[in-house]
């Protein structure tokens, strides 16, 4: 494969997460394509894992610590700081976990949007509380073992994209690792507007998820083909646009993959299909009439 | 100038008077009053900073420490519940040395639900780390937020200015609002460190090993006990600027006393009052005013208290299993006095109702009558 691009690593080696961590990936794309003049703040979640514990700093920009259920107030009152010293124009960035974004920080959140705070925040999702060691969020799909849902969590993946365009901030995108360019490009973008911006970047976990090290960026790859994980744009809350056709691939070679979902039937594989496709049909209809 | 204000409107004055860049508030009775006073000076205009309307004390304490960090000067006020909301903010705002300055208006705690004074809700934040000032009245008020801001900003703690619910809140009272250029004299330009440096990047508050976490908490602790000369310094020189001073505490008519009374809050000055009465009928009662509560005035209490033999403390607050809050920490700041001290703790005006001085010249008359103190508070309740 060409090469097609060597920017600007901010991330530094030596960071603390597991080995082919999906997650570290992630954050490591975020921010070369944010840039080192930012500010970044980091919550309780395997994002501070990577992050390093003293004296270790992974990321070669200034950053903060935040604590679990805060990272949108954090990085809007940094903002607003910065923004007073008449540096308004500098970035500032929140990595959160699902935990952090779709339970215990959710209020914050929702809160800092509707207030259209100046910040970015991503949400680094792992599917369950990786960090302290594999439990069921309301961010892990139907049927998923978790530590704290031994028999497949009972509940759907709740729809935070759906949540966040209610709140009709500027910006909201969906990204993987499985496809970097895109990512890059969203963030980017991202990066040049004002107000709340929201990424949603699924975070393949291969101690969480029971699959093999090397298994992240193809895993990544199989939730947007299968169409469990798509890629879109939302600007303004409302004006969707779907960023890949994705091959519609059976979404038995995304589960397949890992072991996680070992234990299910063919009714629960169907399952997950018919939601599939319904949540694709929804969305196709929202980004209509174009379909990138 | 001499304005007629209530105690959240004179706490508001002194916001503004101090440049306050970000206020970050949320709603509640009854501390709303200073929220909305800065909200109508800032549509207006006249405030100078920005209001910052969050979803709950929770986040508005975040978005205080992190702006904080980020080198802001920043402001919020709550009660009650929301100050328990923040508590885990509290502990984090202290830990990260941010020089954040909030109001309490004192209220009840929940259940049972009621808006009346009482001093629990800030006495149970005792061990965050925060510095905590009692204030008596609406002036006091004023100039406490004044010299919060200098405090904090020179010892790198949080600092919290306390006043009661309605006795201070919603009373008004004639207020001396200094000149804006001389609180500018006294309160310097914002010069907080700016923790995050483009040119220098550093990662603040990342995980630390046992004996780092222990060094920290030293480290807070020094900057706690510093705090109390560098309270001192300042209100000194507030009463040079101003003509205004206060202390760590106040001590009158505590030498050669036969019993010293120990008051925090509006209590002492209905305990102005009903002492000079007593005064009059020929008791020799001190009168000794508890205004910093964190860090503790240990030094300068036993300067006044160590040859006192009887002492009779009157809250409206308790700690539940044990006795009023002041009492015990007085207890325990006295305990290697090398006089003998009979200490009887006395609990009034809980929830919020009057204490007037009848009721204070009950307490010290029943505590002059004891041969021996109660290690149990005595409960004193409002006459019918």
């Amino acid at each position: 494969m060409e090469e097609k691009t060597r920017p600007e690593e901010v991330m530094r080696s030596g960071h603390a997460a597991c080995p082919g961590c999906g997650l570290a990936m992630g954050m490591r794309l975020v921010v070369q394509a944010l840039g080192k003049r930012a500010v970044v703040v980091v919550v309780p979640s395997c994002v501070a894992v990577v992050s390093g514990p003293y004296p270790h700093g992974a990321f070669g920009v200034p950053m903060f610590h935040s604590a679990f259920e805060i990272a949108a107030p954090t990085a809007a009152g940094i903002s607003r700081a910065l923004d007073i010293q008449g540096q308004g124009d500098v970035p500032v960035l929140a990595f959160a976990g699902d935990g952090g974004t779709f339970d215990i920080g959710l209020q914050a959140l929702s809160g800092a949007a509707d207030r259209n705070e100046n910040l970015i925040y991503v949400c680094m999702d792992n599917e369950a509380y990786m960090n302290t060691g594999i439990q069921v969020s309301s961010a892990t799909p139907r049927y998923a073992w978790t530590g704290t849902s031994p028999r497949g969590n009972t509940r759907r993946k709740k729809q935070i994209m759906e949540i966040i365009a209610a709140h009709r901030i500027p910006y909201a995108a969906t990204a993987c690792i499985g496809f970097p360019e895109d990512l890059i490009r969203k963030v980017k973008r991202a990066r040049e507007l004002k107000g709340t911006r929201f990424l949603h970047i699924l975070s393949p976990c291969p101690t969480g998820w029971k699959m093999a090290e090397h298994m992240s960026p193809k895993v990544s790859v199989a939730a947007v083909e299968t169409n469990i994980f798509p890629l879109y744009e939302i600007v303004n809350g409302l004006e969707y646009t779907i960023n890949h056709e994705p091959k519609r691939l059976p979404v038995e070679t995304y589960l397949s993959l890992q072991g996680r979902y070992k234990h299910l039937g063919a009714q629960e594989i169907s399952a997950i299909q018919t939601e599939t496709d319904h949540s694709w049909t929804e969305l196709q209809r929202r980004a209509e009439p174009e379909v990138r | 100038m001499k304005k007629f204000l209530a105690g959240n409107h004179a706490v508001a004055e002194a916001v503004r008077l101090c440049r306050t860049q970000i206020v970050a508030a949320y709603p509640i009775t009854p501390q709303t009053p200073i929220y909305e006073k800065l909200s109508d000076w800032e549509a207006a205009g006249e405030l100078g900073g920005e209001m910052m309307p969050t979803e709950s004390e929770h986040s508005a304490m975040a978005a205080c420490l992190s702006a904080s960090l980020a080198g802001a000067r920043t402001f919020t006020a709550t009660s009650s519940q929301g100050l328990a909301l923040m508590h885990e903010m509290l502990h984090f705002a202290a830990g990260c040395r941010t020089p954040v300055v909030m109001a309490v208006v004192n209220r009840t705690l929940a259940g049972p639900w009621a808006f009346w004074s009482d001093q629990t809700d800030s006495l149970s934040q005792r061990d965050t780390g925060w510095m905590q000032i009692y204030c008596e009245d609406n002036q006091e008020a004023l100039d406490t937020v004044i010299q919060a801001y200098r405090i904090a900003e020179k010892v790198l703690l949080p600092c919290m200015v306390i006043i009661e619910a309605y006795f201070i809140s919603h009373f008004m009272e004639p207020v001396e609002v200094p000149a804006p250029e001389l609180v500018d004299r006294f309160v310097p330009p914002v010069n907080i460190p700016r923790r995050f440096d483009l040119e220098n990047p550093g990662y603040v508050l990342p995980t630390v090993t046992q004996k780092q976490f222990m060094g920290y908490r030293q480290l807070s602790q020094e900057a706690m006990m510093y705090a109390l000369e560098v309270m001192e310094d300042v209100d000194q020189e507030f009463s040079e600027v101003f003509g205004r001073g206060y202390g760590l505490i106040e001590a009158d008519g505590v030498e050669h006393a036969d019993l010293v009374l120990v008051t925090t809050g509006t209590i002492t000055s209905t305990a102005r009052v009903a002492l000079a009465r007593l005064r009059e009928s020929g008791y020799k009662i001190g009168l000794l005013k508890i205004r910093v509560f964190r860090p503790f005035p240990t030094e300068a209490l036993r300067r006044v208290l160590d040859n006192v033999p009887r002492i009779a403390v009157l809250e409206r607050n308790i700690s539940l299993g044990r006795e009023g809050i002041f009492c015990s920490e007085l207890k325990s700041a006295l305990v290697n006095s090398p006089g003998r001290h009979q200490i009887q703790g006395y609990l009034a005006g809980l929830g919020g109702s009057n204490v007037d001085p009848d009721l204070i010249e009950r307490v010290v008359l029943d505590a002059l009558g004891r041969k021996e103190a109660t290690d149990e508070p005595i409960w004193m309740m409002e006459e019918e």
